[in-house]
């Protein structure tokens, strides 16, 4: 009994934050159907704003743009803030400290400056090639998230057990191959999840930093000036979501599956 | 020793790989790189160009004049083609920073009503050519608006409050109250932008809000009572909602010019040339002028383009009206003085 | 016997110290990208004209300035508060879950974040305008910010709560604790790594957005983010621009050094009484 209206309060919750999350997308995929060009005022159904959207190049263009330096930047950015983070975690107090503070600087930082303080440093380096210069900056932003989220786990789990695995003749390649990254990776994968939501998100520091290439977000702010396209919101995330919900359904049923089988193990014996 | 080897050969690989990048890719097609604020050209003519003349076009956008200034001042600036403001114009014309264009390339400049021509931010247009152009006013609900609005002062109406908007930017802005106040909008006196400064602090508890673009969203839905916009945004809200009018008051106000410049480094001037000569073309503009809604200065493309936009006042203001309004002029160190009171009416 | 030991201990100690090469590379990423940046802006902030000076500093530090500051900051701490009160049950419920659906469920939380924040933040005044009467208020602004930062606060605390060892609990409850006792001296104290990363993610971005603020509370409030903008390009004053990012850095390095203190302090204690 008190387990079951626990777990109707939890559902609950769960349940009320979720709309709180969602009620703002419902709308934009509502108002991408609607002929007017502003928000909050339905004048009728369309498929118009789908219809420009895939006409104009600019558009398609900074999608691929937006996808593509968001998919890769965030990739760098695991893999480097993950092998920092088991450095840093490994290092003297003093030097830990000193390291963890600098790499809170793109953080702290307004984009605004981060972006301008980047735009000079490759003006500096004689960096032209717009591409690149996102790439750099976004990796650059979203290196300290990725560490922040893998460092509570490190300091989670037991150094022992790196001690453990080289005493069984690991390299300490190997060691943290096998056992250390495993027993980090949900700090990994939300420090990659939140890496790629940074860069798909970003445009001031990309409109500084880049060099005449424009992303998604760059876009719609610019044109926000003249009513931006409704339809651009919904283009990311529903086959997102549906891409979610397969995954999710079918991982569920696996489970479910592996349950019953080892209920029968079970029995079995 | 070993750590600095392997930090070594990171940073070579990383420098290598960075290299490698930065010099690939390079065609023997032309491309313009294109600098211009977001949704202020029919995507369909840089098709239309691209087509009839080989040339490629790079269209990317920014959202105000000095963030376009930081790009152009730098010296990897990589831009062909800009439309800057007439303010912005003075200044980057101090700074040396545009390419005196050949008018001899660009022929369809005859089509550029001889008004536009000839501007106070470039005398003779040895710089630049004449995009857009408009007004600044007040965009107001009929059905919410007994008095008539003829004055700056009815945004300072106690009658009206909580249901007025204000432009959310400092020259436009403090620029109509130093005109409600009878006051030169390119003020050098500190005297002046104190008062207006203080006029903005008493009116702020009747504003609604200080917005950019959710103005026209705003008044649209019939949310607010009246709100301050540029000529082209009235002539969409209008459109959407036919319950709005647009009045510049009797005081005077701002009016504007977007032109189009050729930065001093562009690399590509003779199809930067052939791209302007392109827009200034009658039917290319006033396709344009279409599908973006604001004024064209191009007189032989108006004369294209369907009576009404010609008969509307929003669209195409009397001269009477022009003439009580100013430029912008570039304020140099004196913005200081402004973006203080700025902060200050913002802070209060 | 005793030597072998002491070699084997040799040993590990330099395989320790070896493990520091995994943060080289980010060691170099930093010093050029994150470091030699920021001693651009420390040029920018302390000299005028070439000359070394305080002058941009003291400027930057006008009553009028440091007010703008304060709301930010108030602003800033408000945000985080709300999202960890929040957060927190979402993390604690989602790591109570089976492995599988919970992870995918964490998911769910952050994907409303890819739809562009611009657009995002319009449906807000869409909503706001219609069903409330908030918009344009602080309120406005706070839900904005909560809303945005929200799953930066739950993915952390949600990463450290998964990996609690599940025997302390019921240690907890064999020697007498109730389910609340055992939260606050057992549950809580052990996903304090978590707290202070979900705590840094949200607190530090949310003192210098802007944007929400212009959008959801109508420009009438002034936050650091836009006096940075309005110094750096409205008035091109680089060297102001860079002084007040300077001003916010000592800020905020300095209470995330103080945070770093209670964080030690706190995890001490919940080990200590732990065993």
């Amino acid at each position: 009994m008190v387990n079951r209206l626990k777990k109707f309060f939890s559902g609950t919750y769960l349940g009320l934050m979720l709309v709180f999350l969602y009620a703002p997308i419902l709308i934009l995929i509502v108002y991408s159907f609607n002929q007017s060009k502003t928000l909050g005022n339905w004048t009728g159904f369309t498929f118009d704003w789908y219809v420009q959207l895939f006409r104009t190049p600019e558009i398609t263009d900074a999608l691929v743009v937006t996808l593509s330096v968001a998919a890769i930047s965030s990739i760098v950015a695991t893999v480097l803030g993950t092998l920092a983070a088991i450095g840093l975690h490994a290092m003297k107090r003093r030097d830990r400290l000193l390291l963890e503070n600098i790499s809170q600087l793109p953080m702290v930082n307004p984009d605004l400056v981060t972006g301008i303080s980047l735009m000079l440093l490759f003006l500096f380096v004689g960096l032209r090639d717009g591409y690149t210069r996102l790439l750099i900056a976004h990796i650059t932003f979203n290196l300290p998230y990725v560490i922040f989220s893998v460092l509570p786990k490190l300091r989670q789990s037991s150094d022992m057990l790196y001690e453990a695995a080289l005493d069984l003749g690991c390299t300490p390649m190997q060691a943290i191959q096998k056992v250390v990254i495993p027993d980090i990776m949900p700090g990994i994968v939300s420090g990659l999840i939140m890496a790629f939501t940074l860069s798909l998100d970003d445009f001031v520091i990309s409109f500084f930093a880049g060099n005449g290439v424009d992303n998604l977000s760059m876009y719609i702010y610019a044109t926000a000036r003249r009513g931006v396209n409704p339809a651009l919101s919904t283009i990311i995330f529903v086959p997102v979501v549906t891409l979610l919900l397969i995954v999710n359904l079918k991982s569920i049923r696996e489970e479910r599956n592996a349950e019953l089988q080892s209920k029968k193990v079970g029995l079995k014996r | 020793m070993k750590l600095w080897k392997t930090i070594i050969c990171i940073a070579l690989a990383l420098a290598l790989s960075l290299s490698l990048v930065a010099c690939g890719g390079e065609s023997s097609k032309v491309t313009l790189n294109v600098l211009n604020w977001g949704d202020y050209i029919d995507p369909e003519l840089l098709r239309q160009f691209e087509d009839e003349t080989g040339i490629s076009v790079k269209y990317t956008t920014m959202t105000s004049n000095e963030e376009m200034l930081v790009k152009l001042a730098s010296k990897d600036n990589i831009y062909d083609v800009c439309f800057p403001s007439d303010y912005l114009i003075e200044k980057l014309v101090a700074d040396d920073l545009l390419y005196a264009i050949n008018k001899e390339n660009i022929p369809n400049l005859k089509n550029i009503d001889p008004r536009f021509m000839d501007l106070s931010f470039d005398p003779g247009n040895t710089y630049s050519v004449p995009y857009m152009w408009g007004t600044v006013g007040i965009l107001y609900n009929t059905t919410m608006v007994s008095d008539p609005v003829d004055s700056w002062n009815i945004l300072w109406d106690e009658k009206y409050a909580g249901q007025i908007l204000m432009y959310d930017s400092m020259r436009d802005t403090i620029g109509i109250t130093l005109k409600k106040l009878g006051m030169d909008i390119n003020t050098r006196s500190e005297a002046d932008v104190l008062a207006a400064q203080e006029a903005l602090i008493a009116q702020k508890p009747l504003v609604r809000a200080y917005l950019t673009d959710d103005i026209k969203m705003e008044l649209i839905n019939g949310s607010a009572a009246m709100g301050v916009v540029y000529s082209g945004d009235a002539v969409y809200c209008i459109s959407e909602n036919p319950d709005l009018a647009y009045a510049v008051p009797q005081e005077g106000s701002n009016v504007w010019f977007d032109n189009i410049i050729i930065p001093k480094s562009s690399q590509h001037t003779a199809e930067a040339e052939q791209f302007i000569n392109f827009l200034c073309d009658a039917q290319v503009a006033a396709q344009n002028s279409d599908y973006i809604g604001f004024s064209t200065p191009n007189a032989e493309a108006l004369k294209l383009m369907d009576p009404s936009y010609a008969e509307d006042p929003t669209y195409n203001p009397p001269q009477d009206v022009l003439d009580r309004c100013q430029i912008f002029q570039d304020l140099g160190d004196f913005v200081k003085v402004f973006s203080d009171a700025w902060t200050k009416v913002k802070a209060a | 016997m005793k030597q072998t030991k002491s070699i084997k201990e040799k040993l590990a100690k330099g395989m320790r110290i070896r493990r520091s090469v995994f943060a080289y590379p980010y060691v170099l990423w930093m010093a050029v990208f994150i470091l030699a940046p920021m001693l651009l802006i420390l040029y920018y902030a302390f000299t005028n004209d070439g000359g070394i000076t305080v002058e941009n500093i003291v400027q930057a530090a006008s009553w009028d300035n440091l007010k703008v500051l304060i709301d930010s900051v108030r602003f800033a701490l408000y945000t985080t508060i709300l999202c960890l009160l929040l957060g927190y049950p979402v993390a604690y419920l989602l790591s109570q879950m089976k492995k599988t659906s919970a992870a995918l469920l964490s998911v769910f939380f952050i994907v409303p974040m890819w739809m562009n924040f611009l657009l995002r933040t319009y449906a807000w005044k869409v909503l706001l305008s219609a069903f409330t009467k908030i918009l344009y208020t602080e309120s406005a602004v706070l839900l904005g910010m909560v809303y945005n930062f929200l799953p930066f606060m739950i993915l952390p605390i949600y990463t450290t709560l998964i990996k609690l060892d599940k025997s302390y609990i019921e240690a907890a409850a064999d020697l007498g604790a109730n389910p609340a006792k055992t939260f606050l001296k057992v549950v809580f104290p052990l996903s304090m790594p978590g707290i202070i990363s979900g705590v840094t993610m949200v607190f530090i971005p949310s003192t210098t957005t802007f944007a929400i603020s212009q959008l959801l509370g109508g420009g009438k409030t002034m936050l650091y983010g836009d006096l940075i903008y309005m110094k750096f390009i409205t008035e091109q004053s680089w060297s102001t621009g860079s002084a007040l990012s300077i001003i916010l850095l000592a800020f905020v390095l300095i209470s995330m050094t103080f945070m770093k203190k209670a964080e030690r302090t706190t995890s001490d204690e919940g080990g200590g009484r732990l065993w």
